[in-house]
């Protein structure tokens, strides 16, 4: 046996520089799009163009591409299980208040937010009348979710 | 014990060849990248329910984020990415001056990195736009705009604190190749915390369209 048998990949130095070259263009390019009005569109531009960033990352600059297939399993393991931990917790999320009317008050009514004296003064609100208003703006918001 | 003889000294005794013991330490390694993943992912989960519950309020609120700075920053980490990659790269020739000067280069831009995080953070404090009860901004309109901000702070808090443990890792790997530990043919500890960062800098790609470029 010697030390020897297994040589590493190496990367060429050009790949590593198209690859940030890439990356920064990616980035110019998604800063640009934020300013493009694309209504709901916008979040899903963005999200492509930073999954193409971090594809290029973790297949050039983490070797992945490179390496034996199991690296890659753990990772694309990581991100189903991410998917699945977001999806199923907005299968909840977004379908409370379906049966039945939803009460919402502040996380905390201590809270300074809640005590300020500019906002007590200018819309003359208790606690509990700023909590009243919250729960009819949360009803609002969520009844256009449905 | 002829073949003890043989064996390379960074080789550990409980592999049988070198191969064996390098692709043990990158699928370590890449199993503890799946749990920092995971460990954002809690925090990725919050963002998505919050903003799904409070789109206008998220809008409004991030308008508040620094778009010049968010970028100027995403683009220190990738060079900060690019470099790490050079000095590994380096190292599996055996240029160790190069491996160190890159080594260096990532760690000054780490450090940029924290500068422009400081002063964004330090304008948020002064504006009060701090995260939970401690909220005291009046700028933002929409309910709760205190949870943007907690999720902002929650995010990139444990975004920094993950790139002063990359650079403490990145400090040691520097240590080790200047007392000339490593070589073409044992760099394992510098590939891990390139594997370390590069995590480090694709989280950031994920954290800088989702709370600097709400559309």
């Amino acid at each position: 046996m010697t030390a020897h048998e297994h040589k590493h990949h190496i990367v060429p130095l050009s790949t590593y520089f198209s690859v940030a070259t890439a990356l920064f263009i990616l980035t110019i390019v998604t800063v640009w799009v934020a300013s493009v009005h694309l209504g709901s569109w916008n979040m899903v531009v963005a999200l492509l163009v930073a999954a193409t960033k971090g594809s290029l990352v973790a297949l050039i600059f983490m070797h992945l591409r490179y390496e034996k297939k199991i690296l890659a399993v753990v990772f694309v393991g990581a991100l189903a299980f991410l998917a699945i931990f977001i999806i199923f917790t907005m299968f909840d999320t977004m379908t409370r208040g379906e049966l039945g009317s939803e009460v919402r008050h502040p996380i905390n009514p201590a809270a300074r937010i809640y005590q300020m004296p500019a906002a007590v003064a200018a819309d003359s609100m208790s606690v509990d009348s700023m909590a009243n208003a919250i729960d009819s703006t949360v009803s609002k918001e969520q009844s256009g979710h449905e | 014990m002829t073949s003890h003889d043989a064996h390379p000294a960074h080789l550990a005794h409980h592999f049988s060849d070198v191969e064996q013991q390098q692709d043990s330490a990158k699928l370590g390694m890449w199993i503890f990248l799946l749990t920092e993943i995971l460990l954002f992912g809690g925090l990725f989960v919050a963002y998505a329910i919050f903003r799904a519950w409070n789109p206008d309020m998220f809008y409004n609120a991030h308008q508040y984020l620094s778009i010049p700075m968010g970028t100027l920053n995403t683009f220190v980490l990738i060079t900060s990415s690019l470099t790490m990659a050079l000095a590994i790269r380096f190292m599996q020739v055996g240029d160790k001056s190069k491996a160190v000067i890159n080594l260096w280069l990532t760690l000054m831009f780490a450090a940029i990195f924290l500068v422009v995080k400081y002063f964004e953070y330090s304008h948020k404090f002064h504006l009060g736009q701090l995260p939970g009860e401690y909220y005291t901004f009046q700028g933002v309109e929409g309910t709760n705009p205190h949870i943007f901000f907690s999720i902002y702070f929650a995010m990139t808090g444990l975004h920094g604190i993950h790139v002063i443990a990359g650079m403490i890792a990145i400090g040691w790997v520097l240590k080790r190749t200047l007392n000339n530990e490593f070589s073409a043919d044992y760099y394992t500890p510098m590939e891990m915390t390139g594997l370390y960062w590069h995590l480090v800098d694709l989280i950031w790609i994920f954290l800088f369209p989702l709370l600097y470029l709400i559309g």
